[in-house]
């Protein structure tokens, strides 16, 4: 009886915790979500359960012409695709390299990787801003899908690499014997195998334009190329609390595609991260 | 069978040094092996890289060295990258002299054993299979070199410059300094004050947020893999729910949240016990905050974590340890904890890192403020938002990159002694 009634108390415990836990969690979003929903853009008067709703800033992000909301949504999914192909093929066909040639230089190459993904990226972002200007690139959504790649590169090759290891390479051998060629064996026995990694990678790589804001802010200049996350830090930077309204509710309409496709593939992002790192 | 005899002294007397040495001019070596194809090749290359990269050689290391010698004219960054691309390509031109020395000596080795020429066909093949990983490899490095490396030498080389606001390319000229910026982060008072309060923050922010971020992810996955809570999907997916939200939707939200006037911490959390705090004002409250919400932020990711990694924990092991009469805190002493953190170890190595360079949250929610007085830095900046700082908004270019390369050479020493160790005890773990 008494180790019953003492499991029952734990239990209690457990669910105690983990409501105030969804309490501490909820709060906030709710909370953006109500301000999104009050009329008016003062922050002032705002409340979480306005007094009368409205969804005028949502109409306004798509409707007013002073709302480049539309644009920037365009320019974030442009740079998102574009990033996610050039970034994929080419931290696929690295980490294949390194996960199954013995070539020279290979050790020296898994170093400076190391290395590289060690460094904060703002580290070179003068360079970057320099180099950009340079050969014509700057505030332009190409330049900033091409250091885009070239950042996520390290990470995402060991990642990737680290998945490659896991699959034998009693199964390349074999079909090395049948006669199979290099592109051949990657894209028909490793690619396959390795679908998991690839959607983890592939998701981690077409989200990032969306949240980052940092590599924007340094390579866009013009209002026409803003990504969503530096429109919309402009949007309420510019008078903190004249147009959090407007925030409130463009960053629900980023928030709830990403976390839903976030939620909806998360298995997937946990085995793919684990699997790589205990690996690598 | 004279014939053969020929043969024999052919091959013997035919001599790898010999291959090599000629082989200082690139592709001469291959033809003596009769390699002529190959032989071409290297001695194209090799041609094709002095008649086109030549003049961009000369005008680079002219400018590595001299910085640029006429105001208003050269530009002192745009010689300093053509100097740093100079230095890249060179090393690749060597790295092929050295191939193409390597490839005449080991295939006259090959030849002197008795190897025949393989016909042209064959060749290629090998060549083929041989290079297949460097093309592979290629153009991810070609990109790492240009978007990574070579700003960042670009930004070990400012360090040395008298680059900042008083001194700015187009208009003047650099000039390389030595070591004195090194010396005055820590001779100039104002810098080295700030300097070492900075860095304070940086690990006292880093240790403490992410700990309690571990801790606190740790403790929830251990709860709600207990076998008797139900809704276990359901719940985790509610838990991950930070992780799965953009970083700066919810770092901006937080920052209205804590406002001081009109955030609804004060306005409606905290008014029913008549207490104001001066969150974003004060800046140990503003410290408070900042950790509150990085822990808000990131402990949904370690929790996902550690929760695929419970998952993976034999059962047998704690019945085992229940036969044997063990304690619940023993059978997370001895089973649970050494079982999660080895196997998520790495990824708590990036964990803190990625912390201690979480430009996002510190520059998004309160812009390393409040400010201090007489310090270049805010009171809740950490080291790269204040390099942040030092180059766009004060535009003192040197400083911020001597500060990086003390920054760098701090984190890199740190993430190598945790790999090492991590894999230290890797070895010496269950997998043996």
């Amino acid at each position: 009886m008494n180790a019953k009634l003492k499991s029952r108390l734990e239990v209690a415990g457990i669910y105690l915790v983990i409501f105030i836990m969804f309490l501490v969690i909820i709060y906030p979003l709710l909370w953006v979500f109500g301000i999104s929903l009050n009329p008016g853009t003062s922050m002032y008067s705002a409340t979480i359960i306005p007094k009368n709703a409205s969804i005028e800033h949502y109409k306004w992000l798509f409707t007013n012409q002073d709302s480049n909301y539309l644009l920037w949504y365009k320019n974030t999914l442009i740079v998102a695709s574009a990033k996610t192909v050039l970034s994929l093929t080419v931290t696929l066909f690295v980490a294949y390299a390194f996960s199954r040639y013995n070539f020279v230089g290979r050790k020296n190459g898994l170093y400076v990787l190391m290395l590289i993904k060690i460094f904060p990226v703002l580290m070179g972002m003068v360079a970057i801003y320099i180099l950009l200007n340079l050969v014509g690139l700057l505030d332009s959504l190409l330049g900033l899908t091409l250091v885009y790649v070239g950042t996520s590169i390290p990470t995402h090759a060991f990642l990737v690499k680290g998945y490659f290891d896991t699959i034998p390479r009693d199964l390349d051998e074999a079909a090395k014997i049948d006669g199979a060629g290099h592109f051949r064996i990657f894209f028909q026995i490793i690619l396959p195998l390795a679908v998991p990694i690839v959607a983890v990678v592939a998701l981690f790589n077409f989200m990032a334009p969306f949240m980052d804001f940092l590599l924007p802010r340094i390579v866009i200049r013009s209002p026409e190329n803003y990504t969503l996350a530096l429109g919309l830090f402009n949007l309420v930077n510019q008078e903190f609390g004249q147009n959090f309204t407007r925030f409130a509710a463009g960053s629900i309409l980023i928030a709830v595609p990403i976390a839903t496709v976030f939620l909806y593939f998360q298995r997937y992002l946990i085995s793919g991260l684990t699997a790589g790192a205990s690996k690598s | 069978m004279s014939e053969l005899e020929e043969e024999n002294r052919k091959t013997v007397s035919h001599s790898p040094k010999r291959a090599m040495m000629l082989s200082i001019i690139p592709g001469l070596g291959q033809f003596y092996n009769r390699r002529y194809f190959k032989g071409i090749l290297f001695f194209v290359l090799i041609a094709a890289f002095l008649v086109v990269f030549g003049n961009f050689l000369n005008i680079g290391y002219w400018g590595l060295v001299t910085l640029g010698t006429m105001e208003g004219v050269d530009d002192s960054r745009m010689l300093l990258i053509q100097g740093i691309v100079s230095v890249i390509l060179t090393a690749f031109a060597i790295v092929v002299y050295w191939l193409n020395l390597i490839d005449a000596k080991r295939d006259a080795e090959k030849i002197k054993e008795g190897w025949k020429v393989t016909t042209l066909r064959e060749g290629f093949k090998n060549a083929w299979d041989k290079s297949f990983p460097y093309a592979l490899v290629a153009p991810g490095f070609f990109m790492i070199i240009f978007v990574l490396i070579l700003p960042l030498l670009f930004m070990v080389a400012l360090a040395f410059t008298n680059y900042n606001i008083y001194n700015s390319p187009p208009k003047f000229l650099l000039s390389w300094v030595g070591m004195k910026n090194f010396f005055n982060v820590f001779s100039v008072p104002m810098w080295r004050n700030t300097f070492f309060s900075v860095l304070s923050w940086t690990i006292i922010w880093t240790l403490v947020a992410t700990t309690l971020q571990v801790g606190l992810a740790l403790f929830l996955a251990i709860i709600v893999n207990d076998k008797r809570i139900k809704f276990k999907k359901f719940i985790r997916t509610f838990l991950i729910l930070p992780w799965a939200i953009p970083g700066f939707v919810s770092i901006l939200t937080f920052a209205a949240m804590f406002n001081d006037q009109f955030g609804a911490v004060n306005n409606q959390l905290l008014a029913p016990l008549g207490i104001t705090i001066p969150w974003l004002t004060d800046p140990l409250w503003t410290k408070v905050a900042i950790i509150f919400v990085e822990v808000w932020l990131g402990f949904a990711y370690v929790f996902a974590l550690f929760t695929g990694v419970l998952q993976s924990v034999s059962s047998d092991w704690y019945e085992a340890a229940e036969v044997d009469g063990a304690s619940k805190w023993q059978k997370f002493r001895n089973i649970t904890l050494p079982h999660v953190l080895f196997a998520s170890a790495p990824l708590l190595i990036m964990q803190y890192t990625g912390n201690f360079n979480n430009f996002n949250l510190i520059y998004l929610f309160n812009q390393g403020g409040p400010p201090v007085r007489g310090q270049t830095a805010g009171s809740t900046d950490i080291v790269i938002s204040w390099v942040y700082k030092l180059t766009f908004d004060t535009l003192n270019y040197n400083m911020a990159a001597v500060i990086s390369i003390i920054l760098g050479v701090f984190v890199a020493c740190i993430a190598f002694f945790q790999f090492r160790r991590t894999r230290s005890f890797k070895e010496g773990g269950t997998n043996g």
